[in-house]
């Protein structure tokens, strides 16, 4: 397909890899965090890592919506569709993403609950046209990626006039996350991932484009290469990482260009800004409580705002004590360091939410990486 | 969730909608967050949307730049198609 399978040329990854190789400089250690759970995949999928000489170390970071999203919110979300008169409209990733107790929405359905996969959020408005009767609710989740089309449904039901339609929102934004990430200065030592530079979002930045990073990439001193999904994509930002790294630049640096522009898709922010209002403070798994990182719906689309409709009153929900989520989000465990990966926890029975969505860490490792593991870490990793 | 992916546009059609095939299959999206979508461009369709218009221009440059990275001083050889 164009657009795709030319960023997809084994040899010229593999002549990358062997520039890579030729500049990291040997005794540094270049320790990069792709924030975006698409280039986690695209590693783990592509088998990038064991292109990378030892010294380059890859981290994974927070940006996978469904891994974020803390367990209360599932749970608000399955009480919600288990009212008789809700049709909950979700992403089929939320479907396994575990809740409390062990339920998931899977079961929530099985057990009655009338919930509803699409694919768009134009899918959920139309639900709602046609069944008049019921409270169709729309589960929002996402990073600025998802969102504007959450908030031209909202629009589009606004026109429609539809009585019946709201939306539970949790969209979250990027930089305050990778802000968390970077400002370590207050944790005990062995909980600070000291990274060298990002990978930036791919589609995220379409959206928001890449200014936004400026700010960060000042503020802490590293330097950001916003990159596209594709494998050959990702192998140019990491040599564009490691040639700021050796020349001691920190700037935001932009790979993909094909897509992203500097001031992003500004009728997407425009219409974000209509609908939506910065929330004062949000839960993440992993990240704890983020100021200023999440969106909700603005008081002159309060009808459309289920949170209200429904009087949705958070209620603190633990994750499973097993699960290492929290730690595997923020960087600081590998998924295999967990003990339940691959034994209790697979795609097939996920414990956590990074084995549910194929963005996840966890899942990602378990689909292509894991039997790297087997060869031992460090063994493969050659260059050419 | 994430997951968008590269599409060309076959057809515009009414309230900022447009026709395009997707594995064979064809498929209506909304083009409403891009301006002036022409039938032959190329947008990234995420989850019903048409989130940004692929550069042409742009996507040759990455490759050149891939081809530079991979080996120094090639793309000059090659005469740049830019
Ligand atoms: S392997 Fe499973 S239980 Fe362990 S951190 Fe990953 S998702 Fe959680």
């Amino acid at each position: 397909m164009k657009y795709i399978d030319e960023y997809r040329d084994g040899g010229l990854a593999r002549l990358i890899s062997a520039t890579i190789a030729r500049e990291a400089q040997a005794g540094r250690q270049y320790k990069l965090m792709e924030f975006c759970g698409g280039h986690t995949h695209a590693l783990s999928r592509y088998g990038i890592e064991d292109l990378l000489p030892p010294q380059v170390e890859m981290v994974h970071g927070p940006g996978c919506p469904v891994c974020v999203l803390p367990v209360g919110r599932i749970d608000d979300a399955i009480r919600l569709a288990m009212r008789p008169e809700v049709t909950l409209c979700t992403y089929a990733d939320l479907m396994r993403v575990p809740a409390s107790g062990g339920a998931n929405l899977l079961k929530a359905r099985a057990a009655g609950a009338d919930i509803r996969m699409i694919y768009s959020s134009m899918d959920a408005v139309l639900v709602a046209e046609a069944e008049p009767a019921r409270q169709v609710v729309f589960f929002a989740i996402g990073f600025e990626t998802t969102t504007p089309a959450t908030a031209l449904a909202i629009r589009l039901a606004d026109q429609k006039q539809l009585a019946n339609f709201s939306v539970f929102c949790n969209h979250v934004l990027t930089p305050p996350a990778i802000r968390a990430i970077l400002d370590v200065d207050h944790l005990p030592a062995g909980e600070r991932v000291l990274v060298d530079g990002f990978v930036g979002p791919a589609h995220v930045s379409t959206v928001i484009g890449t200014s936004p990073y400026a700010a960060l990439a000042a503020a802490f001193g590293k330097p950001v290469v916003v990159a596209g999904f594709e494998p050959l994509d990702v192998m140019q930002a990491i040599l564009m990482l490691i040639r700021q790294v050796n020349e001691g630049r920190t700037e935001v640096e932009n790979q993909y260009i094909r897509a992203v522009t500097p001031e992003g898709n500004l009728i997407a922010q425009r219409e974000m800004a209509e609908i939506f209002e910065l929330r004062d403070s949000f839960e993440w798994r992993g990240l704890g409580a983020l100021p200023a990182s999440a969106l909700r719906l603005r008081n002159t689309y309060a009808k459309f705002d289920a949170e209200r409709r429904f009087t949705i009153v958070p209620v603190p929900a633990a994750d499973n004590p097993a699960c290492e989520c929290g730690d595997v989000l923020r960087g600081l465990k590998k998924p295999a360091a967990c003990k339940l990966f691959g034994t209790v926890c697979s795609p097939q029975t996920p414990m956590g939410s990074c084995m549910v969505s194929p963005e996840g860490a966890c899942a990602a490792h378990w689909t292509y990486g894991r039997f790297r593991d087997r060869v031992g870490a460090g063994a493969p990793r050659q260059a050419a | 969730m994430c997951l968008a992916i590269p599409i060309r546009v076959d057809a515009l059609l009414p309230d900022q909608m447009a026709r395009v095939t997707l594995g064979g299959v064809s498929k209506h999206i909304s083009i409403a967050l891009v301006e002036d979508v022409r039938v032959g461009d190329y947008v990234l369709l995420h989850v019903g949307y048409a989130l940004t218009r692929l550069d042409p221009g742009e996507a040759e440059r990455t490759l050149i730049l891939m081809r530079e990275a991979a080996v120094p001083g090639l793309p000059e050889i090659q005469g740049a198609a830019a």
